[in-house]
This record gives C-alpha cells, structure tokens and sequence, in this order.
C-alpha cells in the first residue's frame, strides 16, 4: 500500500498574505496540516505558537488544553496520536528536557507526533528571552538509547509555516517524532508568510492499516520498514509498551529482541535517509571554502558569504533544511573537493563536530561559535572565511 | 465432567485476556490479578462496547495489567498514564478510558497529573492498586507507606506521613471515589462497573496484598494472613468523611463509596463555554450531532 496524499482540509488553512511571526507561523503550519491536539506548558520563547493555537482552534475544531507540565504534554500528545488525531506541543530548553523520557517512548511506539523547540541561551533556565542553537545534539541524543528522530531547521517564518507541515508528513509518513528546531530570533521575528490555498499543500496521511483484524501486527515492518497503523477504538485490540517488543508489540526481554526492535526504530530512518534530508546549497560547485549554516544563523551568514564573494573568495552554502538525519554524504563529498568548511553556530560547536566526523579528514572544519544571547556579527564570520581561504 | 472435556473449556474470561502471554508475572499471594478479574467482570456487566475501552497503565506491577488485557491498551511511561489517557479522551471522545497502575505510579511519581486530571474532572476511571510499596523495584518506601512499616529505603521503619487517597481525590474534585481491598470483590466489581458507567474522574483505591516484599520484610505472613487482616480490620462506611481515612501500620482501614456526584467534564465545559461565547462559530468537539 503506497503511501496516501491528499491536499490540505480548508478550515485549517488561513490562505493569503499574512505578516507573522515564527511562532505564530509554526500555529498556522500546524493547522493546515490537520493538526488537531495541542497540548502545552508556557514557557518563553515558544508560548505564542500556544496561545494562536488556542485562539484558532475553536474556529476549526479540535482541542487545546493547556497542561501541568511539559511531561504530560508530550504524554498526551502521544495518547492523542494512537487515537488518530494529528498532535503536536512547542517548547524551549527547560520543557524539551522534560520531555526527554516521552520522546523515548513515541520512538519506541513508533508514534507520529511534532514538537517544535524554540530554542533559547541554555544551559538550564539560561537566557529566557534570548536566543540559542544549543539544543541541536539534544534533540538527536536527549533520550536513553539508541533510536532516530527528524529534525528541521527553518531560517524564517515562511519556513517555520512551510516546515510545519513537512514535519507533519515525515512524522505521518516514518511514524517517528519530528521536530522543528527554530530559535528565539527566528520564533519572534515577523516577516511576510504567504498561506496558499489548501488544495496547493500537500498532506500526507499514516498507512492505515486495513487488513483482516486477526492478523494486525503493530510493529510488523512494511516494504518501506514503516509499520501500517490502527486507531484505538477500532476493534483491532492492539498493545503498545515501552518495553522492548516483537513484531506484536508484546514486551520481550531478552538481547535478540532488543537487537530486532532497536535496529528496527533505528533503520527505518537511516535507511530512507537519502529521501528524507533535505538543503539547499549555492555556488558550491567550484567553492573553495562551503559554509554549513542552519536556522537563524545562515541568515546571518549569508551576509558573510556575499562580502567575502566580493573579496574574490569562492565561499558555497550548504544550508541544512534537514539537520537529523544529517546530510553526511553530501559533506563527506565537498570535503574531497574544497579547502576548508566554515560552521557558524549559536553553541560551542555542536553542528561542526558533526561536519568533522562527516568530513573525514579530507577537509578542516572551522567553528564560528558563540553562546547564545545573540546572533552572530557577519563580520565574525567573515573573518573565519577569510582565514580558512588562507 | 470427564477431565478431557475440562480442558477444552475456555476461560470465562478468555475474550478479554491475551492467553498467548501467559503464565503472567505476578507473585502468587498478590492481589493485582484479583483486581483485574474485577475489573474484567464489571466491564462484563456494564455492557459497554469492549472495542472502545482502552486501557492505560504506567510502570511497576500493577503497570502490567495494560500488556495482560486484550482491549486497547497501552504500557506507557513511570507516572504519565494519566496524561496519556487524557490525550487519547480528548482526541477520541467516544472512547471510555481507564488508567489502571499502582500507588507509585500515580500519586508518587505521577502525583502532579492525577491532581490536574481530577481538577479537571477528565472523563477518565481511575483504579489504583495500593499495596504501601514499590514492589517491581523490590519493596521500597512509598507515598503511601503506612507509619512504622519497613521497608527497604526505610530499613529502620518509614517516619513520612503516607497521602490519605480518597481525600486527595476528592479534594482535587474526583466525582466518584471509592475504596475497597481486593477481599471486597463483589463490591469492588460494583464499584469499578459505576465507574465505568459515570462520567467524570472517578478513583476507585484497591488495597492488595504484597507477599513477596510488603509482606515478607514485616513479618506479616501469606496473602491469606493479609486477607484475614482485611477481613478483621476494614469496615465498610459509605459516606465517610474523606478526612478520616488514613490507614496506619496494620490498622483499621476505612472502605467504601466516599463521593458520587455529577459534575460537567472537561469537554462538557470546554463545549458549553466556547459554544456561548463564540456563538455559531465554535465548532464543537466531540458531540455527536
């Protein structure tokens, strides 16, 4: 059974030219693209995707409840998600720890499920109202064990709009989390976001799973290693656990079934990597020197990159759209053809070690980092382009 | 009956039992699987569809019941079935969802959701074992440890005040809250059968018996000892004041339906409040029109 597209269900989607900021825009995002549940905890610099949900939601129908915590937010997102309405939370530093525990169990559930992050100065409670990038291993790491999420980065609110709805179809599509890891900056910067009309956005909708009721297998791997799905209340008396499982989704405790059930959580993203990353690159054909940027901070950078044009370097772009999975291929390829990688990031190089071991020595990485609390001066980072030139 | 025929009888309550994952772990002398013969009976009786009854259960002994019962169910994470639950209520309203764990599980570690929920008054059955330990770890001191028990992070005797229950639950506004040990089965099946046919948050308390730690560590014998001593020492008080029913080491305890009362749901509220100030433009959840 393919996977189903259809087009976007109109009384979500706000169609035309709005003025809007990033969370207000991951909001829309969400509505156009069948979300339904929304569950949250205030917490700045994320609480306004909250309050347009709340605000929007009666007129569309579905629900938002605002929980006691960022614990039971996720919790309930998940629930919602088993009885088939599309569900997401947003949250910054404090909450996406919190959540950690629950990210584990909708990996393990295999649960489709969106949590945008937007991210603020950390560690702990750090710079409430400021910006930050350091939360870019967290999503990838922050829960026990080895599973695999998908993370995208938008660099303004069209994007966070745009994103929002990709995030959707990859979680709907790969029944994994996926989150949307913007930024205080980009979250509270109001830029043009245009809505089309819903038949132009694409929705993807989970496999349903239609067969007899008798031989409905939770975790039994379709071609593609996505298993079908079924709503609780349909008839189909199913069981999901934590625990590691079998195919039935009946708890195993022993080493071959955690071989089978991680490898399994695991391979279904590594495997359709090719098909999920996505960046968008400029001039990095005969580049010199590829600046690998994300979020807010390729906007900052792509000044840096102009200015040092104008100084007669070859500098490229690789902007990561998709940054878990991340695009190791395509880095390790540059890496055989150029002088140097420059990463501007807001943490202590988080994204950059990442460029490295994908770079596998055939090309040095530069870091431009800095803590958070406020975006980069492109002239920082045009200084490291000049020196990686050298 | 020849002994070949017996064999081929089934299980009265095989429809709702996954068979293939038996035999189950619980100790014999625990009181879980007492509770979940209960609970399995009184969804007999109450006649509603099976189809639509999800079960929830977080983590620890009694967090096994989901992975035991053929419906819907779901073994989530230590102290969050309650939140879960609300999720899968409110995106499915028609759904008739019960969260079914242990005292450490819902008002230890899961203490903060199970007082929003009742806050709430989301449409959910609460039924929590309270065997005064946590078992699955191997017996230590818990919320609901009674004064002078032993346990194994309170080797000299637990000195904490354990949390009174049904007054917790009717204080956070529970609108049904009962509480039986599982010596009470006809009345415990009752009672978890009203449940599942109000609507509202409602708490029913099972006190079981921990043999293998609760038990063994305070020298208080066999679960027939600890049924002789629910036997002996509970009294049935419908109506009591939730205020007095603290249950001390080996005490008295107090059993019974506390709170019964009707108060609109969550979604009730959430229907009504929105559809009156919003007018015809609210689009409403989960009504069936």
């Amino acid at each position: 059974m393919s996977v189903r597209k259809k087009s976007a269900d109109p009384k979500g989607v706000l169609t035309g030219v709005h003025y809007l900021d990033g969370d207000y825009a991951i909001a829309e995002g969400a509505l156009a693209a069948g979300c339904r549940f929304f569950a949250g905890y205030p917490i700045t610099p994320s609480t306004e995707t909250a309050e347009r949900f709340a605000e929007r939601i009666p007129l569309v129908g579905g629900v938002f409840i605002q929980m006691e915590d960022e614990i039971a937010s996720i919790a309930a997102l998940i629930g919602a998600s088993w009885a088939g309405v599309k569900s997401m939370t947003v949250t910054s530093g404090p909450g996406f720890s919190l959540m950690m525990e629950n990210i584990g169990l909708a990996c393990m559930m295999e649960v489709p499920i969106v949590i945008a992050n937007v991210q603020r100065g950390g560690p702990s409670t750090g710079l409430p109202t400021l910006t930050g990038q350091g939360d870019m291993m967290q999503v990838k790491w922050g829960s026990h064990g080895d599973y695999e999420i998908i993370a995208l980065s938008p660099d303004s609110p069209q994007e966070c709009f745009d994103l929002t709805i990709k995030a959707f179809n990859l979680s709907e599509m790969y029944r994994v989390p996926v989150f949307i890891m913007t930024d205080e900056c980009v979250g509270h910067m109001h830029e043009k976001v245009v809505i089309p009309p819903a038949e132009e956005i694409e929705i993807i909708e989970r496999k349903w799973y239609e067969g007899p009721k008798d031989k409905y297998l939770p975790y039994q791997p379709d071609v593609d290693l996505v298993p079908f799905m079924v709503k609780a209340g349909d008839g189909y008396r199913f069981h999901t656990t934590g625990l590691t499982h079998d195919q039935r989704g009946y708890p195993v405790i022993n080493a071959e079934a955690q071989d089978w059930c991680v490898r399994h959580i695991c391979d279904k993203i590594r495997l359709n990597a090719d098909k999920i990353i996505e960046y968008k690159e400029d001039e990095t054909d005969n580049a010199e020197i590829v600046v690998v940027s994300y979020g807010i901070t390729s906007r900052v950078a792509w000044k840096a990159i102009q200015d040092a044009r104008k100084a007669g370097i070859k500098v490229g772009s690789l902007r990561l759209i998709t940054v878990w999975p991340f695009p190791e291929k395509r880095i390790e390829e540059l890496a055989g053809k150029i002088k140097a990688f420059v990463v501007p990031e807001i943490n202590l190089g988080q994204i950059k070690r990442e460029v490295e071991r994908a770079a596998k020595g055939k090309a040095p990485v530069y870091p431009v980092s800095h803590c958070g609390g406020w975006v980069h001066n492109p002239d920082d980072i045009l200084k490291v382009i000049k020196e990686a030139a050298k | 009956m020849r002994p070949e025929d017996r064999l081929e009888k089934k299980h009265p309550m095989e429809e709702f039992l996954r068979m293939d994952r038996m035999p189950h772990i619980w100790c014999s002398g625990c009181g879980i699987g007492i509770v979940v013969t209960s609970f399995i009976e009184a969804l007999q009786k109450s006649e509603i569809n099976p189809d639509k009854v999800c079960v929830v259960s977080g983590i620890g002994c009694t967090g096994r019941v989901a992975g035991y019962l053929r419906l819907d169910s779901f073994h989530t994470t230590h102290g969050r079935p309650i939140p879960f639950a609300t999720g899968l209520k409110l995106a499915n309203p028609d759904l008739k969802v019960v969260v079914f764990s242990g005292d450490g599980d819902i008002v230890g570690i899961g203490g903060n959701h199970f007082i929003h929920a009742a806050r709430r008054n989301m449409d959910l059955v609460v039924i929590c074992v309270n065997n005064f330990n946590y078992a699955m770890t191997g017996g230590q001191v818990a919320a609901t440890s009674p004064i002078g028990a032993n346990l194994s992070t309170a080797p000299y005797g637990n000195f904490e005040y354990p949390f009174n229950l049904p007054y917790l639950a009717e204080a956070c506004g529970a609108t049904y809250v009962a509480r039986w040990t599982c010596l009470h089965i006809r009345r415990l099946t009752k009672s978890i059968q009203e449940a599942l046919q109000k609507r509202g948050f409602s708490f029913i308390e099972v006190i079981t018996p921990c043999v293998t730690l609760y038990a063994r560590r305070n020298r208080l014998g066999d679960g027939l000892n600890l049924l002789r001593y629910y036997y002996e020492n509970s009294e049935i008080r419908h109506g009591a004041d939730t205020r007095t029913l603290d249950i001390g080491y080996q005490g008295k305890i107090i059993v019974g339906k506390f709170v019964d009362i009707e108060k609109p749901t969550f979604l009730d509220c959430m229907n009504n409040h929105l559809r009156k100030v919003l007018g015809n433009k609210y689009q409403p959840w989960g009504v069936k029109s």
